[in-house]
């Protein structure tokens, strides 16, 4: 492979890992594209912050019910086996450590797995955290789905981050279109990359140190 | 005999006073109780703290609540939405006060008002500015931080069915805040699509027990149900497809 990975090939890749039988919730934005991926024949239980076990896909347009719809408020349908419950069960299943995996966008990670994800802290913009930080805190693994570097050029990968935290110490895996990591007790890991990119180019265009 | 059930929407609401604290059901428009919220627009009350986990989309509902000058402050999980225009335009020319709360710790505090915990200790927001300033503990090597009960002096919250007693069942992800907000105010008020008559639900199914619920409203069938049954025929805020947008797809 001699190129970076698109929005929808990351998404595959983070299917191709999560394994048959786990219970699932797919952050707002891009991590919501996983679900496209998930084989068919892997049953795989997506959980909605909005009191859904069960999630399936988008409806046609002639089946969009404004009772049903995902944490992005999207319509989307009713899996075979699917539940419904109120707010206090739903954080409850984040909090109590029911759900399995969550995927998250990300402002930044830090090599402590500390996540930064709700608010850039800009002036005169509207802060916003919904579910994120009861995610990140509650879910048994986080992994973080994102472009390695923002629309300027700066890694998302950090030693520390430097916009507000979503919770400390959550991330264990970061996928991203130039590589996928790991977060350990030394720091960052490189797992895989794509694009035919070696660790030292990854640790030249981030500036980091990635251990082996 | 127990009555529960209004049919005067205006009479509903009017306990309602100035100044009060009012939960609204919903996740953005989903179980938002917009025929309630109209009504409470037109009994003229203000200096109003919501609880909710949006701050309203579109002109309808909460937004319409916000643009009539009605509210105080918001107390919710994320206010910041593709069409909020309205308190996005609001909250920066500080016309109203918002207080952030991650949606799980926002759901606890509503679930411990009704259910008479004093405080609780959570692990969400620990190490975040979210629980600066606010007591910390640590329990078997975990971390936790301090959150108190929300309570209000009345919710509004929008249901399928409801009987006299006040027992209530809701759709799909409406339900959301429902439930636990019906227990966390002192007076709690519910839309329905439609009344029935006691034992007209199924007591297994129930949802909502009626002693938590003071007053049921039936506001008529949402339009994309017929007799119950999904029909559909609208977009995800319930405005009815257009043609044009049918025969594109």
């Amino acid at each position: 492979m001699k190129r970076l990975l698109s929005r929808s090939e990351i998404a595959a890749r983070i299917a191709e890992d999560i394994p048959g039988g786990a219970v699932v919730n797919l952050g707002i934005g891009a991590p919501t594209l996983v679900a496209n991926f998930i084989p068919p024949d892997r049953e795989i239980l997506l959980h909605t912050e909005n009191g859904m076990l069960g999630m399936g896909p988008a409806p046609s347009r002639e089946h969009i019910d404004p009772d049903l719809i995902n944490a992005g408020k999207e319509p989307v349908t009713e899996g075979v086996g699917a539940a419904y419950f109120h707010h206090a069960d739903s954080f409850a299943m984040m909090r109590g450590g029911h759900i399995d995996l969550c995927v998250l966008g990300a402002f930044q990670v830090s090599e402590h797995g500390d996540l930064a994800n709700w608010s850039t802290g800009e002036p005169g913009a509207v802060p916003a955290v919904g579910g994120a930080m009861d995610l990140a805190r509650g879910a048994k693994e986080v992994y973080v789905m994102t472009d390695l570097f923002t629309k300027s050029g700066e890694p998302k990968l950090v030693t520390s981050c430097s916009y507000p935290l979503t919770a400390v110490r959550c991330v264990k895996r970061i996928y991203t279109d130039h590589a996928i990591f790991e977060v350990t007790a030394r720091g960052f890991r490189v797992r895989e990359t794509f694009g035919g990119l070696t660790t030292s180019d990854l640790e030249v265009r981030t500036g980091l140190r990635f251990h082996d | 005999m127990t009555s529960k059930e209004t049919t005067d929407i205006r009479e509903a609401v009017s306990s309602i006073s100035d100044g009060a604290t009012i939960m609204i059901g919903g996740f953005g428009r989903a179980g938002q109780p917009v025929e309630l919220i109209d009504a409470l627009i037109e009994h003229g009350v203000r200096d109003l703290t919501i609880v909710s986990n949006n701050a309203g989309s579109g002109d309808t509902g909460i937004a319409a609540l916000l643009a009539a000058r009605r509210v105080r402050k918001v107390v919710c999980s994320f206010p910041r939405q593709s069409d909020s225009w309205v308190f996005d335009r609001m909250y920066r020319a500080g016309e109203v006060e918002l207080e952030l709360v991650p949606q799980g710790n926002l759901a606890e505090r509503i679930r411990a008002a009704g259910a008479g915990i004093g405080a609780f200790f959570t692990p969400t927001g620990v190490g975040t500015d979210l629980a600066a300033g606010k007591e910390h503990r640590t329990i078997n090597g975990r971390e936790y931080v301090l959150e108190y009960p929300i309570f209000a002096d009345a919710a509004l919250i929008s249901a399928l069915r409801g009987d006299r007693y006040g027992n209530l069942i809701y759709r799909k992800t409406g339900r959301n805040f429902g439930p636990i907000m019906a227990t966390a105010a002192t007076t709690t008020i519910a839309q329905v699509d439609v009344c029935v008559e006691p034992g007209g639900l199924d007591p297994e199914s129930i949802v909502t027990p009626g002693i938590f619920v003071d007053c049921v409203v039936p506001v008529g069938e949402r339009s994309w149900l017929a007799d119950g049954h999904f029909v559909g025929g609208t977009d995800a805020a319930g405005a009815p497809l257009s043609p044009s947008a049918k025969e594109s797809q």
